[in-house]
């Protein structure tokens, strides 16, 4: 599991930059990046929770947990709680000062008091945490600043309260992980309702908060073993409502972190939901548009699912080929690389099974003139395991290709690529001579006998559109027995 | 396969199945989308026994083929022997209606809900009802969003005892355990509504709309306030307040603003829908709550129904309603801090002047379009002077310049052309109301300024309102004021500007008349045809092309033919063309 906040980092740099160069609005030039740009616009939000009171709001400061006896600890620490159940409005940024930095010392005593103390957790508490959490975390996330937000070219929104948001999901986890929780209590405060909510937050813009999340819902996922199932079926709908209906959803990459360690736990044989969940969720998520913002952590779960089970191999890439990209060469190289990561892990007579339909998209990814396609998928012969498994089976493969390779080193435009097929040609030349000379010899006569057959296709055509023609004709639009 | 002359079995089913299963996508494509040629091919009997059970089997495709597949298929009636046959369409559609891309699937329901008509009402409750009850118990959640889209075309025309059923089913979709069902099952609320009779309407419908508004997904809840219209629409009066107004109340102020969005957009055809009662009691409130919304998208929605919201209020005390409580509240969106807030604003508050008459616009309106004139926004500006007709129809041109003219002065030289583009294209307007002095003294400035503006289409659309201005003004107004400094800039530095006097020629020759254009404008084109510049020397051309009818054949002969052929032996190519051009054109060789 990735150590919260981290993610953070990169982030910040990336935005002090958009703003040093932030051009003026009415003199747009089209050849600058869309994100420096837009970089003129604000870029926190509030949640969109908050409706102004109108009025200031007054909370009746309270003394240190360490500076009363421990007697009175636990019922002071209810109180506190209460307190931190206030919401401040933090796009006002001149409002309530004080009152806000005092929320902001009580959490931080808060998750410092959870992570240290012992024999506060009385059962009054559970409902009391939970409810301070739900009040803070729980929200509407507000709409996207821009429409067509471009999570690569765009910054994100930050979240506007995240001082003290940050404090309360600190709290959270310190609380998930103290030794005295017991999640025979929590369970019933921490339920469906709560998870559903905790799930529809990974949508938010903010990466910190979704690293966040991430911790928290693994720690539930990992103590309550009664919501588990749940949790898998939410983020069913989650990827499948984002795959079918929306094409959006923030946090995919974070939940498929998550999936790829709860994959890992799952036990042998594999359950029929957990395949269903490969064949019908994971897989059509190959789709999105905007896959490369989560490719590494699906790749991941892919070649996880794989490990556990190699038959499920078959479905998985005939799965791919079904949804190989067809216009985005990006994607294309993508695929490319969870394939090559797939077949690092293949068992040989998995191989066998698939070696046909995923040679033809080889062959076609070889023959692409976007040379980096070209490039990728010809770096397989690079890869010692795989050219093992060409060469066991080359009597099948080097047909499929010999056509495009053929043709390749004679046509592409791009030298690099057809330096790559030569070699590519050498080593099935070695491979498998006899075979080779003989499609050598006969790559001609192939050639017009796939031209024949272009044409009689033609003819066939040809002669029914006659038909339908003459029909209509005869019978006036009415179709004759 | 008897006949040689293109007979029924000439092609074996094989070959055309081939060409369905080729290797190549495309071609599979292409063979799918001339399915019907292929049934015809065969003809009818073997399309149902051999064809479709292929088709049936061999559903696993791609996408992109399947969705050509289920269109095909809607349309395919006549191909498998007519309606009598009709329910052979059946089992392909069935699984194509639960494959996972919604393209696909949305395209089977499409073309069953087609076929659905051609079904006679004993089929309808043999082959396709019975299909429709297995897509609503699939596994799998795509058969069941699928069956959603179904009922409402089969019930009308079953016995009672299937209606029941259907009923039921349509019940436990409502209450799927997928949020993807439970949101197909919403969206198609208000339509199942349509069809039930009004008794079911207010036992099995409204219930199920209290859910599905009260759902824990937003999703789900906002399609509830579509359907809410539909429902309204079919309950009568009475009941309205105690079946539907909770809910909609409830969804006007729910926590998830997509909702809110939702009835904000929704708001004239919930208006329609409930009545002049409620929307006074009920709908006026919520609207003000909608305007002032903390999420800036629910309160551009709202703003944007601010004047539909108006003009159907009930007449006897319309003016009260939106004095009192709609205008407070649009006073405060016109400062609002979002700008689509204010320019949704500014594209429909010109409107509210025709509601509320002169008096009420000059005295509450006219600040507001004052304010926005002066928005920050360009669009907010461009909005507010796109609309102003509606207010001049209402309180008069003079009026509305003494009040806006200031404003409007300032917006001819605003920063974004566009702007300056829409006030241009005012001039006529406020010049034909405004009279000849009025303009000569307060208007004319700006547009001889104009001409000579760093945007081409601002200098086009100058050019063009010249001329406008000439037709309303007459020739004698243009030789005194226009003409003179038109033809002052021949003699600019800036080769640009130069040319601007030409296409002011062209444009103002023929309103001028005939001794103004010989005797001012001739002289200075004929004395450009010198200029250093190759542009300005081809548009000479161009422009004694133009203003070559304007004049009589002497002028011609004497004066525009040696310049012409000078022109036409221009060491520049095109002015050579257009000199050569305008020589044909004019019959001068």
């Amino acid at each position: 599991m990735v150590i919260h906040g981290d993610s953070s980092a990169p982030l910040h740099r990336a935005m002090s930059s958009a703003a040093a160069t932030s051009p003026s609005v009415d003199k747009v030039d089209g050849f600058s990046r869309k994100s420096v740009r837009k970089a003129k616009q604000k870029r926190s939000q509030s949640s969109s929770q908050f409706r102004s009171q109108g009025k200031p709001i007054e909370l009746t400061p309270l003394p240190l947990l360490k500076d009363v006896p421990a007697s009175e600890q636990p019922e002071l620490f209810l109180k506190k709680l209460q307190q931190c159940c206030t919401i401040f409005d933090f796009m006002d940024t001149l409002s309530d000062l004080k009152m806000k930095e005092y929320k902001r010392s009580t959490l931080n005593e808060l998750v410092d008091y959870v992570t240290v103390s012992r024999g506060y957790l009385t059962e009054q508490a559970y409902p009391e945490v939970v409810k301070m959490v739900s009040h803070n975390i729980f929200r509407t996330l507000p709409p996207s600043d821009s429409n067509e937000f471009d999570p690569e070219e765009d910054e994100p929104t930050l979240e506007a309260s995240w001082p003290h948001l940050q404090l309360v999901y600190e709290f959270f986890i310190r609380f998930l992980e103290s030794q005295e929780f017991q999640p025979s209590i929590a369970k019933k405060y921490i339920d469906q309702k709560f998870v559903l909510q905790l799930l529809e937050l990974f949508d938010s813009e903010d990466p910190r908060e979704r690293d966040y999340l991430k911790t928290v819902l693994h720690r539930i996922y990992g103590k309550f073993l009664g919501l588990r199932a749940f949790i898998r079926k939410q983020i069913n709908n989650i990827f499948l409502r984002f795959v079918y209906e929306t094409e959006h959803f923030n946090g995919v990459a974070e939940l498929l972190e998550i999936l790829g360690s709860i994959i890992n736990g799952f036990a042998l044989p594999l359950k029929a939901e957990h395949k269903q969940f490969l064949v019908k969720v994971l897989i059509p998520l190959h789709t999105v548009r905007s896959l490369s913002l989560f490719h590494a952590q699906l790749a991941y779960c892919i070649v996880q699912f794989l490990e556990k089970d190699p038959t499920l191999t078959e479905p998985v890439i005939r799965g791919l080929l079904k949804f190989w990209p067809k216009t985005c060469s990006q994607k294309e190289v993508m695929f490319l690389g969870e394939l090559e990561e797939i077949l690092d892990v293949i068992e040989p007579t998995q191989f066998v099974k698939i070696q046909e339909p995923l040679f033809k998209q080889i062959s076609r990814c070889v023959s692409s003139p976007h040379f980096q396609v070209a490039e990728r998928a010809l770096y397989y012969w690079n890869n010692e395991y795989i050219m093992s498994l060409i060469e066991e089976n080359s009597s099948v493969i080097l047909p499929i290709m010999f056509t495009s390779l053929y043709r390749i080193s004679k046509e592409h435009w791009n030298p690099a690529i057809v330096a790559l097929v030569y070699n590519v040609l050498k080593a099935f030349m070695e491979m498998n001579s006899t075979l080779f000379d003989e499609l050598t010899a006969t790559y001609k006569s192939d050639r017009q006998r796939e031209k024949k057959k272009e044409k009689d296709r033609e003819e066939l055509w040809k002669k029914l559109q006659d038909l339908e023609l003459k029909r209509g004709l005869r019978s006036d639009g009415i179709i004759p027995t | 396969m008897a006949g040689a002359d293109g007979d029924d079995s000439l092609y074996p089913i094989a070959v055309l199945i081939d060409e369905l299963r080729n290797e190549d996508v495309q071609l599979r494509l292409n063979s799918i989308k001339k399915l019907s040629t292929i049934a015809l091919a065969l003809g009818v009997e073997r399309t149902r026994t051999e064809l479709l059970p292929f088709l049936t089997d061999t559903i696993y495709d791609e996408d992109e083929v399947l969705l050509a597949l289920a269109e095909q298929l809607g349309n395919f009636t006549m191909l498998v022997g007519g309606p009598e046959y009709v329910h052979c369409l059946l089992p392909p559609l069935e699984s194509l209606a639960t494959v996972e891309e919604t393209v696909v699937r949305d395209k089977a329901v499409e073309s069953l809900r087609k076929i659905s008509q051609e079904h006679s009402p004993v089929d309808l409750e043999v082959h396709f009802e019975p299909l429709v009850k297995r897509l609503a118990s699939g596994d799998w959640f795509t058969s069941r969003t699928s069956a959603c889209g179904l009922f409402s075309v089969c019930y009308p025309r079953v016995s009672s005892t299937v209606k029941a059923e259907i009923r039921q089913h349509f019940r436990t979709l409502c209450s799927d355990d997928t949020p993807m069902v439970r949101r197909a099952a919403a969206s198609k609320l208000g339509e199942f509504a349509k069809v039930l009779e009004l008794d079911y309407v207010k036992s099995d419908i409204i219930s199920l709309f209290t859910a599905l508004a009260s759902d824990e997904q937003d999703s789900v809840r906002l399609l509830a306030v579509e359907a809410c219209v539909s429902i309204a629409t079919l309950l009568p009066q009475e009941d309205l307040e105690t079946l539907v107004m909770p809910t909609l109340r409830q969804a006007a102020e729910d926590k998830s603003w997509r909702v809110r969005y939702m009835v904000a957009d929704k708001f004239s055809e919930l208006q329609k829908a409930v009545g002049p009662e409620i929307t006074k009691n009920d709908l006026v409130p919520a609207f003000q709550n909608l305007l002032k919304d903390c999420e800036a998208e629910v309160r551009a929605a709202a703003a944007n129904k601010v004047k539909e919201f108006c003009e159907n209020l009930p007449e006897d005390n319309r003016e009260q309603i939106i004095m009192t409580h709609i205008l407070p509240c649009v006073k405060e969106l016109v400062s609002d801090t979002n700008q689509h807030v204010k320019s949704a604003l500014a594209s429909v508050i010109m409107g509210l002047s025709t509601i509320l008459g002169k008096d009420n616009t000059i005295e509450h309106l006219l600040p507001l379009f004052l304010a926005q004139l002066k928005d920050e926004c360009p669009e907010v500006r461009l909005n507010i002077i796109s609309n102003l007709d509606c207010v001049n129809e209402v309180i008069g041109i003079r009026q509305l310049s003494q009040s806006l003219l200031p404003a409007i002065v300032e917006l001819a030289e605003d920063a974004k052309w566009r702007v300056r583009l829409a006030i241009i294209e005012y001039m006529p307007l406020l010049a034909g109301q405004l009279g000849v002095e009025f303009f000569d003294e307060k208007l004319n400035t700006l547009c001889m300024a104009w001409l000579i503006d760093h945007v081409y289409a601002i200098r086009e659309a100058a050019t063009c309102n010249l001329m406008k201005l000439v037709e309303k003004f007459g020739a004698e107004w243009a030789q005194n004021t226009i003409v003179p400094k038109v033809l002052g800039m021949a003699n600019d530095p800036n080769y640009l500007h130069r040319m601007t006097t030409l296409f002011c020629i062209n444009a103002l020759s023929e309103a001028c008349g005939q001794e103004i254009t010989t005797k001012q404008m001739l002289p200075v084109v004929l004395k450009m045809s010198n200029d250093q510049v190759a542009n300005v020397r081809f548009n000479v051309a161009k422009s004694l092309q133009k203003i070559g009818p304007v004049l009589d054949s002497n002028t011609l002969q004497t004066e525009v033919k040696p310049v012409l052929e000078k022109l036409a032996s221009d060491s520049d190519m095109d002015v050579k063309y257009f000199a050569q051009e305008a020589i044909s054109v004019l019959a001068l060789a």
